[in-house]
């Protein structure tokens, strides 16, 4: 047998039917559905007398739209807009009978972090969801990808996606990380390197010592940001981490269908000489605490480094670099450091789980944030929040000046009432810095947990490294 | 789903790269049930200033492209979000074809879903198509779905690839999901299969 990648596996191991011409139906183990994605699809199952295929397999969590302060679960304290899409969600879980965690549910939070939480996401799995961070389960060893709202559809009707195989790719990080450099520090410097359309066409397998050091919250920060790359998905070979974070969540298997479990999951790594169509190593050691400058996630340079100028360019990225200068009124020059900041928000699929607001809080204690700064955490789920307040996180946060939210999105993507204004300069340890993403006019500078807490303390963007 | 088989028409240039889809459909209009209607808010941000006047200097706000059905855009087109909104809003705007050197994954798949056909050509070839572009109504770009080619208002010809099955689904029209669903046996057998080999799933 030819040697294979941990991806050749999962998707051999998944292929429910191939066509002559190689289109193939790749069978799905989860479905994760939010409240943004779905509706659309559901009615199509009800225009065509269609149902859920597997409501076992299938997991609805409200999270997009949710505000993040008390009083929620009262449609009255929604926007209209809003309320309607997390009815729907409400009434389409119970019409087609599939798993839900209402906001009322201590264990709602975001599809991506509630799905690890509970079990749902094991390794060699097949994950899909209508959200580009479905990525983020890849971290387990998991094949989990972003799918649209048809497609949403599809998977519902039949358990099953066509799609045509992508080929692979290799991130290593060798070596060790230094003081204050982090899981999102890496995945930053990977899309700076690549690009955004870097990973175009491949699933990426991170691999080397920097990502084997990593808690599996640090992993799924990783490939939470393999889409901004712009790839399919990206994962990590599971190992013992791995298997210690699975073991004994509620879903998760138990006895002997656990020690069988395991023996498979064990099989799930690159054969020695398997074939990658791209490989890219970048040294642990090499990497330091980054920032983005501009308005895409490959716009990343040191936060020791200067605003650049579009001159330094080329291509059709000196006219999207000015065009992102002008955006985010960066004079090219500037030490990024003298970059003042008003608002910091800690949070997301990428950064809300207890890892990063132990990070976070780490430089937090003791100190207060910058007078007239507005700054929030909003925990990934419930249960990240209820673990934050039992280890005396919350009080930190709320000691220093934060706000300490409900789970949800939140400011993240801003559906709901957390937005910037325009021209407001935030830190944020989301994903994306797109034009308008946190609020029409709003400038989003993308760090780590530890970096934004740094920069709430003193204003600015700030080298964590000098508060360690 | 509409069939695409050929399509004439005004092309809008937008040179910009790495175009992404929440600048195609910002979030705020994601809060819909619906998939009609967001032809309105197609590149709000870009195309309205926050008072809802239109911004002159967009493309599609001048009156050569209004009545545009391509857009010629710069590379990594559609990165971002999977939100199928942003092919809603660019169908429902009028929009059937885009020409890129290149297309971001579930943007690209879910392009296809609606009957809007993205075409990645070399960056020489979309050089010339965004030069025809610029020429405004006088300027109609030919599609070709089945013959697959791009011909220029001056008659250049350029030849695209397209997988074979989006391509015959595009051509009649098709619905992905009863295509799959005579495919129900395959997909029995392999649950049986999967469900002795990995019962924990």
């Amino acid at each position: 047998m030819s040697p294979k990648t941990i991806y050749d596996k999962i998707w051999d191991a998944h292929l429910a039917h191939e066509a002559e011409d190689g289109t193939c139906l790749l069978y799905i183990d989860r479905h994760l559905v939010h409240e943004v994605t779905s509706p659309q699809a559901f009615e199509g199952l009800r225009m065509t007398g269609r149902t859920v295929r597997a409501p076992g397999k299938t997991i609805a969590v409200p999270d997009h739209n949710v505000p993040t302060t008390p009083g929620r679960d009262d449609p009255k304290n929604m926007t209209e807009d809003s309320a309607v899409q997390v009815a729907a969600l409400d009434k389409n879980a119970r019409d087609f009978g599939i798993h839900y965690y209402p906001v009322s549910d201590i264990r709602q939070g975001i599809v991506h972090i509630v799905g690890p939480e509970q079990g749902w996401t094991l390794p060699g799995m097949t994950v899909v969801c209508g959200d580009s961070h479905t990525a983020t389960h890849g971290a387990f060893g998991a094949l989990a990808h972003g799918i649209g709202t048809s497609e949403v559809e599809h998977v519902l009707a039949t358990q099953t996606l066509i799609q045509k195989k992508s080929k692979n790719m290799k991130v290593e990080i060798t070596g060790k990380l230094r003081p204050g450099v982090t899981a999102k520090d890496i995945t930053l410097s990977v899309i700076g390197e690549t690009g955004t359309a870097g990973g175009t066409g491949y699933v990426i397998e991170y691999c080397g010592e920097a990502i084997r050091d990593l808690s599996m919250e640090g992993r799924m920060t990783v490939c939470n940001m393999a889409i901004e790359g712009g790839a399919r998905a990206g994962l990590i070979a599971p190992d013992e981490k791995t298997f210690e974070y699975v073991k004994g969540r509620p879903h998760a298997p138990k006895g002997a269908q656990w020690e069988a479990a395991l023996t498979w999951w064990k099989t799930l790594f690159t054969d020695e000489s398997a074939h990658f169509d791209k490989v890219v190593t970048i040294k642990g050691e090499d990497i330091a605490p980054v920032v983005t400058w501009g308005t895409s996630p490959e716009d990343v340079l040191p936060i020791t480094a200067k605003v650049p100028s579009a001159d330094d360019f080329t291509g059709g990225k000196v006219d999207a670099a000015q065009r992102s200068l002008d955006y985010m009124g960066l004079t090219p020059g500037t030490p990024l450091s003298e970059v003042k900041i008003d608002t910091v928000f800690i949070g997301s699929c990428t950064n809300g789980r207890i890892e990063d607001l132990r990070a976070a809080a780490a430089i937090l204690k003791g100190k207060k944030i910058k007078d007239g700064m507005r700054a929030m955490v909003v925990p990934g789920s419930g249960l990240v929040r209820a673990q934050a307040e039992e280890e005396g996180l919350a009080q930190i946060f709320l000691d220093a000046g934060f706000e300490w939210r409900l789970a949800g999105c939140s400011m993240c993507l801003a559906m709901n009432p957390d937005q910037l204004a325009p021209g407001e300069r935030c830190a944020a340890t989301s994903n994306r810095n797109f034009e308008g993403r946190q609020g029409r006019g709003g400038r989003t500078h993308l760090m780590s947990p530890a970096m934004a807490a740094a920069a709430a303390v003193t204003g600015h963007l700030t080298d964590v490294r000098e508060m360690m | 789903m509409e069939k695409f088989n050929k399509l004439t028409g005004i092309a809008a240039p937008l040179p910009l790269i790495n175009i992404d889809t929440d600048m195609i459909i910002p979030k705020q209009f994601l809060k819909t049930i619906k998939r009609s209607g967001l032809g309105a808010n197609l590149f709000d941000e870009m195309r309205f200033t926050q008072d809802g006047q239109e911004i002159e200097g967009f493309v599609l706000n001048q009156p050569a492209y209004r009545e545009a059905q391509i857009i010629v855009a710069g590379d990594n087109f559609g990165c971002g979000s999977s939100r199928e909104h942003a092919p809603w809003a660019l169908l429902d705007f009028g929009i059937r074809c885009v020409i890129s050197t290149s297309f971001a994954d579930i943007f690209f798949n879910n392009c296809f879903k609606n009957g809007i056909l993205p075409i990645a050509l070399p960056k020489e070839a979309v050089d010339i198509l965004m030069k025809d572009a610029e020429k405004g109504a006088n300027a109609r770009i030919e599609v070709d779905l089945e013959a697959q080619t791009v011909t220029s208002s001056d008659g250049e010809v350029f030849a695209f690839e397209v997988d074979a099955f989006k391509k015959h689904c595009m051509l009649n029209g098709l619905d992905d999901i009863g295509l799959t669903m005579e495919k129900a046996a395959s997909i029995d057998a392999f649950e049986a299969q999967a469900e002795t080999a990995r019962p924990w799933v």
